[in-house]
């Protein structure tokens, strides 16, 4: 397991919760052992002279009719009540395993669909209701309300088995060991079940509490384990015959139950926190990124790194959006991550700035830190955020919210998620209109229908009224920026808006925000990972690594950067005149770790100009003393690259 | 060697047609681009070929051959688009390549060949121990590609394998492709979006539209004087080839 597992287990292991479940479970299970070995006699021991007797100094909890003491009998039945419900869950896990899985081995058949179907008609019907019929069908008895727990919960688990298994059937793992030739159990036993295994198990552990309780009904109902055997619901249900009497002789074996209970749903809980989602085959720990609403930091920003904007130009009159010593954060396992550590610039009116880098360098955090939706455990510090003359740093007036909600667009990478699924397109724009300006819903109505013209959507009036799921991606993805264009933005911050599309509707994307740019002078901030998609669109290009700013350049003059990262991304880019008797240029080694930022010019690593000095001080972002409209962090900027590196097939490259 | 042929392939979900009487030819060691938008039908031929999909018509053959879908023995592989999805998170490096291995050999001999392959795709072959989740996206894709050749394929087809990897990995990626080609004769089926990407390691390109082919030829001849309306759209869609915006 790797180690980052492992230290959130003993994290969770540490937790409250944790440590209650442990220590009840200790208790349940030394009870369940030892119980029977420690109180056997006692419990067994009739006292006829002593019978129905309340508690008493000898017998705390006072005895049963036949003069027994209560007390030892209820920690002797620990042992088989335990069995019991574990007995039953063992029954539903395999039964829920086989007819869940059953599916998948079936294939796509008719008889892959009938145990589907079976199984979704099974769990219709409620368990206890099961578990009574199960144990008129199999007798009165210990082994009929095994089988009738058992086999009540297996409908639930095989659900849950069955939803799991088609979650991660459809992954392409699955398919690849499919194309290499292994057999479907083969690949259930290898692929599927190990992924699926932890939410199985956290379920199987709150089944076992779930079937602890499930005894103690039955045996109370009388239908569950018979005299002379006895389980914590067989003395409840002899305890609350004589309630009234004594009620210890009914308490007691309830909060036997419940204990027991506890322990076991406890631990379940525990589990779960401890696998996290990783338990359904999910990526966890990535970058935060979405889109909650973004907290103010508690104290007004520190200044950031001085150098950082020693250099960058005084905010002139026409900026739209001005940044200084932007630094994002978060809180790591091992003390803070700060993922943007330091970055200045300004978006002028009418301007188009694009920010480039690989995945995990800032930029996309550096978009949601401007729009004001970096999710709530992000902290976020600059010594200056104004985005058309508002202070982002301070609380927002309703006045200033309205303007930004006018004035600012935001476009993000998969219109699918950032459109509201459940509403009809010309709604979800309408509702801008209404809420931020005032405009009735008519008028609001008819300026949707009027916005998705100016987007270019063919017959707006009809697609108004459709679905999100009726558009295309590429028109899902114009929607989104009509829906920016229903105010008079000055901004439109775009994160990656034709990643998901392909290069013919790319194209329509970016010359529609082109378009949009040149007629009403807005301004434009794209983020992206591809140079060349940011070159074609843009005035300027920022060029983030590890969370700075690296280079500062007009976008025309991308062929003659001088920062070597800037260099290589260029030209790790084939377009159509790429020498083909070439390799392709590449950048050996990874991308720094934000959790682990080197000293030094972060970039040192994997650069073919790095020296003792890049690996020691951060070099600053200053002016071109030739260009001033250009900046780069360097000390080699610039220099020559060193004659071709040799292709030498045993580096390993990214 | 080996030459893959796709006869009049249709494939329908339902009464939806995704390809419809599609033919070409993957020549024998040649690197065959196959572009088009989402929905054109390309990942659908690809999964048909290795019966990931059903074959509603038509013939898939190698050498003539109809490709084998059943037993160990899978002369044709596939490579996914998203190393994300395609490794199994919970198993190592290794046991994703040994897996798709032909049965036999000891497990020494295993091991052997695993490292063999990982030094194939320039990867460390002490990596064979390590979990995806310590990989960069352009590391598993190697690995995705080490899989794919350890079930000895004569042919591979690769679908969209670049196009989840930041463009700075994208490189390196491609540069394998064509490597691999030239140093163990594979007849490839090259599927993607991106001409610019299709230009650099494809000698013959099919573009696909609608579940149709639209044109095919050469790669030099369709991407310099492309015939049909499509071809040309597409063309004029690479980034970095448009006319430059206006500028205020």
């Amino acid at each position: 397991m790797p180690p980052a597992s492992t230290r959130r287990w003993s994290r969770v292991a540490r937790t409250p919760l944790a440590l209650v479940a442990i220590a009840l479970l200790v208790v349940v299970a030394a009870l369940a052992v030892l119980g029977p070995v420690l109180w056997g006699a006692d419990a067994e021991a009739v006292d006829t002279g002593n019978i129905l007797a309340g508690p008493s100094a000898r017998h705390w909890a006072g005895t049963d009719n036949l003069g027994r003491d209560i007390a030892a009998r209820v920690l002797v039945a620990s042992r088989l009540s335990v069995v019991l419900a574990l007995l039953a869950v063992a029954i539903a896990v395999v039964v829920g395993l086989l007819l869940g899985t059953a599916p998948f081995l079936l294939g796509r058949g008719r008889a892959g669909r009938l145990v589907t179907a079976a199984v979704n008609i099974a769990v219709a019907f409620p368990g206890m209701l099961l578990a009574l019929f199960f144990a008129v069908v199999f007798g009165v008895g210990a082994t009929g309300a095994v089988m009738a727990i058992g086999l009540a919960g297996a409908p639930g688990f095989a659900r849950l088995v069955q939803t799991l298994v088609s979650g991660v059937a459809a992954r392409d793992f699955v398919a690849a060991a499919r194309v290499a030739g292994v057999g479907r159990g083969r690949i259930l036993v290898r692929h599927v079940l190990p992924n699926i295994a932890e939410p199985l198990v956290v379920n199987a552990t709150i089944g076992a509490g779930t079937a602890l309780l499930s005894f103690a009904g039955l045996s109370f109902l009388g239908l569950g384990v018979q005299s002379p055997s006895f389980d914590w619901g067989r003395l409840l249900y002899d305890g609350a015959s004589a309630l009234y009497l004594n009620p210890a002789a009914a308490l007691v074996p309830g909060a036997a139950v419940l204990l027991a209970g506890l322990a076991f749903n406890l631990v379940g809980e525990s589990v779960a926190k401890g696998l996290g989602v990783e338990g359904l085959g999910i990526e966890g720990l990535g970058v935060p990124v979405g889109s909650g609403r973004w907290v103010l930091p508690g104290r007004t920003a520190a200044p950031g790194p001085a150098h950082a904007a020693a250099d960058a130009p005084d905010p002139a009159d026409d900026v739209v959006l001005g940044v200084r010593d932007l630094a994002v954060s978060f809180r790591g396992p091992s003390g803070p991550v700060r993922p943007v550590r330091g970055v200045s610039f300004d978006v002028h009116r009418g301007e188009s700035v694009g920010i480039v880098g690989e995945s995990g360098c800032g930029k996309s955090l550096t978009a949601l830190a401007v729009t004001r939706l970096l999710d709530d455990d992000a902290r976020l510090e600059a010594s200056r955020l104004h985005l058309l003359g508002t202070d982002l740093r301070a609380p927002q007036a309703t006045a200033d919210r309205r303007k930004l909600g006018t004035e600012l667009a935001v476009v993000f990478q998969d219109p699918m998620t950032s459109l509201n699924p459940a509403r009809r397109i010309g709604a979800q724009l309408a509702e801008v209109a209404t809420h931020h300006q005032g405009m009735t819903r008519r008028e609001a109505a008819a300026r949707a229908v009027d916005r998705l013209d100016a987007v270019r959507i063919p017959d707006p009036g009809e697609r108004a009224r459709q679905y999100p799921h009726e558009f295309s991606g590429g028109m899902r993805q114009r929607a989104m920026i009509g829906m920016g264009l229903m105010g008079t933005p000055a901004l439109i911050v775009a994160d990656e808006p034709t990643t998901a599309l392909d290069v013919t509707v790319q194209r329509q994307v970016l010359d529609l925000l082109s378009a949009v740019r040149d007629s009403d002078a807005v301004a434009l901030l794209l983020i992206s990972h591809d140079v060349a998609v940011v070159g074609e669109v843009c005035d300027r290009v920022l060029v983030m690594y590890a969370g700075r700013i690296v280079e500062d350049l007009p976008a025309a003059e991308l062929a003659t950067a001088r920062h070597p990262y800037t260099r290589a991304l260029v030209d790790a880019v084939p377009d159509m005149d790429t020498d083909l008797d070439e390799p392709l240029a590449t950048i050996p080694g990874r991308p720094v770790d934000p959790a682990d930022v080197p000293a030094g010019c972060a970039y040192a690593a994997r650069c073919p100009l790095a020296d003792a000095r890049c690996r020691a001080q951060d070099p600053a972002l200053v002016s071109d003393p030739h260009a001033p409209a250009r900046r780069v962090a360097c000390w080699h900027a610039g220099e020559p690259l060193p004659a071709e590196r040799a292709v030498d097939l045993l580096v390993e490259s990214p | 060697m080996t030459e893959l042929r796709f006869a009049d392939v249709t494939v329908r979900y339902g009464r939806t047609t995704a390809v419809d009487g599609v033919s070409l030819l993957v020549p024998s060691g040649e690197i065959v681009g196959l572009v088009g938008e989402s929905g054109s039908g390309k990942s659908t031929l690809a999964r048909a070929a290795v019966g990931l999909a059903p074959l509603g018509g038509g013939r898939i053959t190698m050498d003539g051959e109809p490709v084998p879908l059943r037993g160990r023995h899978r002369p044709l592989q596939m490579v996914f688009q998203d190393p994300y999805s395609s490794l199994d998170p919970r198993r190592t490096v290794g046991d994703s390549v040994a897996e798709a291995m032909p049965p036999g050999g000891s497990r020494a001999e295993r091991r052997v060949e695993v490292q063999r392959l990982l030094e194939l795709v320039h990867l460390d072959p002490a990596r064979a121990d390590a979990v995806p989740s310590r990989l960069s996206g352009g590391q598993r894709q190697r690995v995705a590609l080490a899989r794919a050749l350890a079930a000895r394929p004569r042919a591979v087809i690769a679908d969209e394998i670049t196009s989840a990897l930041d463009v700075s990995v994208q490189g390196a990626v491609l540069n394998l492709v064509r490597e691999l080609r030239r140093e163990l004769g594979l007849s490839i089926l090259f599927i993607s979006h991106n001409l610019a990407v299709v230009r650099y390691v494809a000698s013959r390109v099919v573009v696909l539209r609608g579940g149709r082919v639209v044109e095919q030829g050469p790669t030099a001849e369709v991407l310099t004087e492309p015939r049909h309306d499509y071809t040309r759209e597409l063309l004029a869609a690479v980034p970095g080839r448009g006319a430059r915006r206006s500028r205020t």
